[in-house]
């Protein structure tokens, strides 16, 4: 079987510790569907405080498997302070070694593991996680607040069944259904405030508009990234700006820019608007 | 895996098992027939007579005459030739058709061939994995210089409809390639009645050995050639041939002629047998890729909430050999792009699995293979964290 070391086989093929802990103190979740792997790491801790039942379920190739199991034993025992000490490489090395092309799945296991932690930490909730493009909705699928907003947006979506079907958020566990109704309702909402504002605006207005929203939402989000954006022009609801920084190489940039930008100006101050990148 | 356990070969789109007829028939040229072909003493005649020969027998598999055979080393040499060949004879730049779901000795070529300049359409196959010919006509430009298009995918098996295609292409009066690497052997290919101008075919994947190929080349139809050099194959193809294993395909090809009633009957029984078998024992599976317009030796079945390396390996465990389409490799698991082209669903799109035939198989290996299938399948998904959450919705 491949490179995998007799550890990593016995793992794969017999392994231990799975399904979810009852009534957990930490569970954490990493990856997803989309991404073709994930790991849910949940833990129990005794009247010391250390760990006494870990359990995992996994979606993934036998490596992932195998780390995932592995790393279930090597919680037991441990304090939340030791816990938080392994590292993938721990993992690897507990396995006996991984194909280089593997290491990934060891990887996803401490990031489960961090996930579990922090939700303890964070006295029994989940950490909200941010993505680039913003908060994780959709676990199963990886799918975003901005993503989902996007679809509602540029689907004129009134209903969370459209919704899932549109970007599959929620398809999977459904955990995030109620998530999903809040963001539509939201949504309308804005989308109705600004259709009235968009009647009255006048041209001095609209481009005080876009500087506002270029200032106080876009170049905070792309210097975070050590990017910039400068504003050119304005030419009826045509907006000229340049990337500058890091998003000016970026192979991404050309997404950053009709996928960001121009979702931040439509939704904030016109959907007409639309975006021209102007080369430095 | 281990020893003692049967191997049940399902993998023959990978690669197939030689057949020991081919395997006699490569042994005179290895053992005493060792000469030049293009030499001029007799003992190279022979050998010339040998490659005759096959040549004629590779034809007879595809109606073809002899002279339009022309032996290269594998199937991607066959593709490179005949695009490469076309490009080079537009004067470098020309507009390729091709599909979203090719193998990656089209599609990689194809994306190269772009770079250097060539305009480039990717036709979408349906959910199914099929192509209508209406398609490939409203893709047509006047810069269009060929048109390459599989004739069955080695992923799912699902054919085009090269015998329509074929002429709408000629009366357009451009070039039509098809890698028929997958077809060759596994259904009646006959270039009299379908007109395509080049075919790619490989030996390997119909029980020659690997390292031998051969492209189709209607008479008439002028490319450049890929490798240069001598004169052989016409000048078509540089390079001493490679008489042994032009022995071997030669009599592979004979073969799969003689065999070829029973790829449709026995063989198709068998896949079938397998596949109904899966879908009855195992919930929440399907078939990728339609059902009827396929191969008769290849079914690819999508397993929701679970992953194809583990059902692989599992697999392997009792020494049954199979593939999967998606490959679980650096940084994160990127299923196949003919599974994203046929829009798969996202629980299932990285557990598809291909199990594809040949005439070796028998009755007990399907037996077999189902009596492991639907448990290692149910393990899988207690480990999954989808399963169990979709479950208790």
């Amino acid at each position: 079987m491949w490179d995998y070391t007799d550890k990593v086989k016995d793992h794969f093929l017999h392994p231990r510790n799975i399904g979810v802990v009852e009534n957990p103190d930490g569970v954490g979740m990493e990856g997803s569907l989309a991404c073709g792997d994930a790991l849910k790491i949940s833990f129990k801790l005794d009247a010391d405080k250390r760990i006494s039942e870990a359990k995992f379920q996994t979606f993934g190739c036998a490596s992932a498997i195998a780390s995932a199991s592995i790393l279930t034993e090597m919680m037991l025992g441990k304090s939340i302070e030791e816990a938080a000490k392994i590292t993938n490489q721990d993992i690897v090395n507990e396995l006996g070694g991984l194909p280089k092309e593997k290491i990934h799945c060891s990887v996803m296991g401490q990031e489960a593991l961090e996930a579990a932690i922090a939700y303890y930490r964070n006295g029994g909730k989940p950490e909200e996680k941010q993505s680039q493009t913003g908060r994780l909705v959709c676990n199963c699928f990886g799918i975003t607040e901005t993503e989902i907003v996007d679809a509602i947006l540029s689907g004129h979506l009134t209903t969370v069944e459209q919704v899932t079907e549109q970007t599959k958020a929620g398809s999977g566990c459904g955990s995030c259904l109620d998530d999903i109704e809040e963001i539509l309702k939201r949504v309308t909402t804005e989308m109705q405030q600004k259709e009235e504002d968009d009647q009255a605006m006048t041209n001095i207005e609209k481009i005080e508009k876009i500087k506002n929203v270029i200032e106080t939402v876009i170049r905070p989000a792309l210097q975070h990234d050590g990017g910039d954006i400068k504003l050119i022009d304005v030419v009826g609801d045509v907006v000229k700006v340049q990337l500058q920084g890091a998003c000016a190489g970026c192979p991404m940039s050309a997404m950053t820019l009709s996928h960001f930008v121009e979702q931040k100006l439509k939704e904030q101050v016109s959907e007409s608007i639309t975006l021209e990148a102007v080369r430095p | 895996m281990t020893e003692n356990t049967p191997n049940i070969y399902l993998d023959n789109n990978a690669t197939t098992q030689v057949a020991p007829e081919v395997i006699e028939a490569m042994m005179p040229c290895l053992q005493r027939f060792w000469g030049n072909p293009s030499s001029m003493h007799t003992f190279g005649g022979k050998v010339k007579k040998c490659i005759d020969h096959a040549r004629e027998q590779v034809a007879a598999l595809i109606h073809a005459h002899p002279e339009e055979i022309i032996f290269t080393s594998c199937g991607s040499e066959s593709n490179n030739m005949a695009l490469r060949g076309v490009v080079d004879a537009c004067g470098g730049r020309t507009h390729i058709v091709t599909s979203n779901v090719e193998h990656p000795a089209i599609r990689s070529l194809c994306h190269y061939l772009k770079k250097l300049g060539c305009g480039l359409t990717e036709l979408a196959v349906d959910n199914e994995g099929l192509l209508a010919p209406e398609q490939v006509a409203e893709a047509l430009t006047k810069e269009t210089g060929i048109v390459s298009l599989m004739w069955a995918n080695n992923e799912t098996g699902v054919l085009f409809p090269i015998e329509e295609i074929a002429p709408l292409v000629k009366s357009s009066g451009k070039l039509l390639h098809t890698d028929a690497v997958q077809a060759a052997g596994k259904i009646p290919i006959d270039v009299r009645e379908v007109p395509v101008d080049m075919l790619s075919i490989s030996g390997h994947k119909l029980h020659a050995p690997k390292g031998i190929g051969v492209l189709y080349l209607r008479k008439g139809v002028k490319i450049n050639p890929f490798i240069i050099g001598g004169h052989q194959e016409l000048g078509r193809r540089a390079g001493t041939e490679n008489v042994p294993y032009i022995m071997g395909l030669g009599r592979a090809c004979e073969l799969a002629l003689e065999h070829m009633n029973e790829e449709r009957t026995r063989v198709a029984a068998l896949r079938d047998q397998l596949e109904q078998g899966i879908l009855a024992s195992c919930a929440d599976t399907f078939v990728n890729g339609n059902r009827e317009k396929r191969l008769p030796n290849t079914t690819n079945i999508a397993f929701k909430y679970i992953e194809g390396e583990s059902i692989l390996l599992r697999l392997d465990q009792y020494g049954i050999a199979a593939s999967s389409g998606s490959a679980c490799t650096s940084g994160s698991p990127e299923p196949s792009h003919v599974m994203q082209a046929l829009h798969v669903d996202a629980m299932a799109l990285h557990g598809g699995i291909r199990f594809s035939l040949s005439r070796y198989n028998t009755q007990e290996e399907m037996d077999e293979t189902l009596k492991h299938l639907p448990g290692i399948v149910d393990e899988l998904r207690k480990l999954s964290p989808f399963t169990a959450r979709i479950q208790c919705c």
